[in-house]
């Protein structure tokens, strides 16, 4: 690769397209593809784009030989509602597992700097900041407020969007309160079924830390699996 | 966000390609191509390696990094490229050791 490509490579990622780099790997001979901004059709073009809608870089062969095609798919991401207890042990586990993550409290209190250091903290109401955050297939959804004010407005626009994942906090009782509130507010069953709830893998978990864990457990294969 | 920046530029292994490069180092990419068995990384982990032996990033659970950074600085001195192969059913693998008992194809080369 030359020195150029490299630095479009970067270049790109940093404005979060989703870029894919063909190396022919007889010749060593590199070019650049953004198969979703780029519409013609090509055979190369095609492969790039399962390659990055599956999430994993392939081989493949073309006329001029074996082609690696490396993919570059922007961050994964995780909004988190609620600057509670539990948010302040997830939020970097997270960021250990390379999400940009987002924690979304509009209660002073709870989303200060001082409970959480180095965390990018959005003091919005969540439904106003999910608009704005534009949630999208790489992007996980969690509410961890137990307050339905706080935690319903999330659900909502949630729902509306295609992230991978919602997970929402709180007991079967809670949840099943939950699914009525938003039955009544037109959504249905089988929409409503994409919550993740009670949230986590089961593991046992108890302390704030634990529960962060089965979190990130259930996030994991619901990212990898779908694959 | 500057610190999310932060933590992904720790493993960002095409960044420190770029910033080797542009301080005058020469710089070489190792990239998982193909993978059989337990990988212990998935295809398209990167490795970057300076002039010095520097490195960011893996291609394997530090198994065959020894060996691709040898053939790294000798790419970096021809400007060249070069697929190498790691198994338990290659005598190399006893050298290099990939104990999970996968095999790997790493495609290395020097950025120009």
């Amino acid at each position: 690769m030359n020195f150029d490509h490299l630095k479009e490579l970067q270049q790109a990622r940093l404005s979060k397209r989703q870029v894919v780099l063909a190396t022919n790997l007889i010749n060593g001979s590199n070019q650049i593809l953004y198969p979703f901004e780029n519409k013609e059709e090509t055979f190369l073009n095609s492969e790039a784009k399962i390659a990055l809608n599956t999430d994993k870089a392939r081989e493949i062969e073309t006329e001029d030989g074996p082609v690696f095609l490396n993919i570059f798919n922007p961050p994964l991401r995780l909004f988190i509602i609620g600057a509670v207890h539990i948010a302040q042990k997830l939020a970097p586990m997270a960021a250990a597992a390379a999400y940009d993550v987002t924690v979304i409290d509009p209660r002073r209190s709870f989303g200060s700097e001082f409970r959480f250091p180095e965390v990018t903290l959005d003091g919005r109401w969540p439904d106003e900041a999910l608009e704005t955050l534009e949630p999208d297939r790489r992007t996980a959804i969690v509410t961890l407020t137990h307050d339905a004010k706080l935690d319903d407005p999330a659900l909502k626009s949630a729902l509306k969007s295609d992230v991978f994942y919602i997970g929402a906090l709180g007991s079967k009782r809670t949840k099943a309160k939950r699914h009525d509130r938003l039955i009544e507010a037109g959504f249905t069953g089988d929409e409503i079924s994409r919550i993740h709830g009670p949230i986590g893998l089961d593991i046992g978990a108890q302390s704030p830390a634990e529960i962060a864990i089965s979190i990130m457990a259930e996030l994991t294969a619901t990212l990898r699996r779908k694959q | 966000m500057t610190q999310n920046l932060d933590m992904a530029a720790k493993d960002d292994v095409l960044l420190f390609a770029l910033e080797w490069r542009e301080a005058g180092k020469q710089v070489a990419l190792a990239t998982v191509i193909q993978t059989w068995g337990s990988a212990p990384r998935p295809i398209g982990s990167q490795l970057a390696i300076d002039a010095d032996g520097n490195m960011v990033g893996s291609v394997s659970g530090g198994c065959v990094e020894g060996a691709v950074i040898q053939e790294a600085l000798s790419l970096m001195t021809t400007g060249d490229h070069k697929i190498l192969e790691f198994g338990v059913s290659d005598d190399d693998a006893w050298e290099v050791g990939l104990a999970c008992g996968g095999k790997i194809r790493i495609y290395v080369e020097a950025l120009n």
